[in-house]
């Protein structure tokens, strides 16, 4: 079936996928470069070794739907779902891992949905859910400050070892230890100064955020994405944070604290503004988002899972069309207006 | 009108009960964590379609059509009360692990479609032949799903062969790599359904790469 989308007559294009996608990769690289500098080069070996299974996977699936492959790999945006999902998981865990990743979220959330501009859910996170789920271990296993004075070589070793065995290298999150902590009956005021927080929230991870922030800015800037996503997703998570932690600041971590450790940066400017699987009309789009903060904040304070960006944005892909449906805006002309 | 090359062709590929129809699901996904589970609700299920399908062929000239579905009813759940009490009493490991899922096989679709669809209205010999075929189609869905599966999920297959085939088939677990991390979702409920609909996929790929095939020297030689 040729289906041709129009494009309507009046507005003048001069944006294409791949120079969205090639906005996204740039707007990633303050953030990636500083992950590199507190973390050591592991992303960059797990960020190559998610494009390279992205582009074979998207070859080999072209080739079996007999699809054009040059426009396919071309548009950059399996390049993009891989650094996504490099970012997301810990820099030094085993090779395996991100290769059945991305492959997962390239064969089956993508494409077996029909390719990119039909999947329903946001490949990266579903590839995450799925190694999350599959594979508790290696996937709780975050580099901690002495994974930055690895060289390169070193890196490659750990990671291409078929071992999860990281002695010396690991450490908690905060938002891991928070909550280890708070099981313990131990409170906030207890916690205060602790290495693992940080200045703002996070030893390390902070900062990462505050360059995925300053990506997120630029893209909104060019126009890449909207306002109304990263904005509603941010107040609705720090809104339920501060609501929380005025009742009581002993259980309840500070909007800060939300702000800036885990991946709730990331998610609001990269994730969730995802075209594909989010709404697309504007109140569609604050609603979808604001349904995406306010489940994070659930799961990380209730939910089994220290971080739960990902899970929330599954939710609210499932949720999208039926927002749309009723949060389209009204055909001029029809329906009942004012006047 | 029928043979047995025609059954069997439906049974097993043409009009498959797991891949094809998709009845009785419910069971195909929740017990196929391993092959020999698979396995064993396969041959329950193959013994009960066998048995109920000669039994409404049997009594078929003596039913009233307004009600004939309670009468298959009763059939079914007798034939899976036999089969349930065989199962505890000689293969009581296997029945355990099965759990719920022996009982119920008695709302398993596939059963009470092949007797309205095909054995009331059949003679007594078809009606046996296809409950042999469809049970068998089933069976190596069942089989194939939790082989993929025990494979993805544990890098092993085999697992509980003793279950079914007494002491003897204690060493007949393969394993195929010793660290292997596990892929815990190919064993959960989410990994079932990728794995099924994948198998559906490929079914409807070999069937039209088959068409074509078959289809393609007509197409040349036309008029």
């Amino acid at each position: 079936m040729a289906f041709i989308a129009a494009l309507d007559p009046r507005v003048k294009h001069t944006r294409n996928v791949s120079s969205i996608m090639c906005d996204v990769i740039l707007a990633l690289l303050p953030g990636t470069a500083l992950y590199v500098w507190w973390f050591g080069f592991g992303v960059l070996v797990q960020i190559c070794l998610a494009i390279v299974t992205a582009l074979v996977c998207e070859a080999i699936v072209c080739g079996l739907r007999r699809k054009p492959m040059r426009q396919t790999l071309g548009d950059l945006s399996a390049i993009v779902t891989a650094w996504l999902l490099a970012l997301c998981i810990p820099s030094l865990a085993p090779w395996w891992l991100i290769v059945s990743g991305t492959a997962f979220a390239v064969v089956l959330v993508k494409h077996a949905y029909g390719g990119l501009g039909t999947n329903i859910f946001n490949p990266a996170m579903a590839g995450y859910a799925a190694l999350l789920i599959s594979f508790p271990v290696p996937m709780t296993q975050w580099p901690g400050g002495d994974a930055a004075t690895l060289d390169l070589a070193a890196c490659l070793a750990v990671i291409g070892a078929n071992t999860t065995a990281l002695d010396g290298l690991t450490a908690a999150t905060a938002l891991d230890y928070a909550k280890t902590q708070l099981l313990l009956e131990r409170g906030f005021d207890a916690m205060r100064g602790e290495p693992v927080f940080g200045t703002l929230a996070s030893n390390g991870w902070e900062w990462i955020a505050v360059g995925h922030l300053g990506g997120g800015l630029w893209l909104l800037w060019r126009g890449v994405i909207r306002w109304q996503i990263p904005a509603a997703m941010l107040a609705a998570l720090l809104l339920s944070a501060l609501l929380f932690h005025l009742l009581d600041a002993q259980r309840y971590a500070s909007p800060l604290f939300h702000l800036f450790a885990g991946a709730t940066v990331l998610g609001a400017f990269f994730i969730a503004t995802d075209p594909v699987t989010a709404a697309t009309s504007p109140r569609g789009r604050l609603v979808f988002a604001t349904g995406i903060g306010a489940l994070v904040y659930v799961i990380r304070t209730w939910g089994g899972y220290p971080d739960g960006v990902a899970f929330a944005v599954l939710v609210m892909n499932m949720a999208a069309p039926a927002i749309d449906y009723f949060a389209a805006p009204r055909v001029l002309g029809t329906g009942s207006g004012q006047s | 009108m029928h043979s047995a090359k025609s059954i069997f062709g439906a049974g097993l590929w043409r009009n498959n009960p797991g891949l094809v129809q998709l009845l009785g699901l419910c069971p195909l996904l929740a017990v196929t964590s391993t092959l020999v589970n698979g396995l064993g609700l396969g041959l329950a299920t193959l013994l009960t379609l066998l048995v109920s399908n000669a039994l409404v062929s049997a009594s078929r000239g003596w039913l009233r059509p307004e009600i004939r579905i309670p009468v298959f009813v009763l059939i079914i759940a007798s034939t899976v009360t036999a089969i349930e009490l065989i199962m505890n009493a000689w293969f009581y490991g296997l029945y355990k692990v099965l759990g719920i899922f022996v009982p119920l096989i008695v709302t398993n679709c596939t059963i009470v479609a092949r007797a309205e669809m095909f054995a009331s209205r059949q003679p007594l010999a078809w009606a046996i032949l296809d409950g042999l075929a469809m049970g068998i189609g089933f069976t190596l869905v069942l089989v194939v799903l939790g082989a993929v599966r025990e494979l993805l999920g544990q890098g092993t297959l085999f697992v509980g062969a003793a279950l079914l085939f007494g002491t003897t088939a204690q060493h007949w677990t393969i394993s195929f790599s010793n660290d292997y991390p596990g892929f815990l979702l190919a064993l959960l409920p989410p990994g079932a359904f990728f794995a099924f609909a994948l198998l559906v996929a490929a079914r409807n790929w070999l069937d039209n790469a088959f068409t074509e095939r078959r289809t393609a020297p007509v197409a040349d030689a036309g008029p």
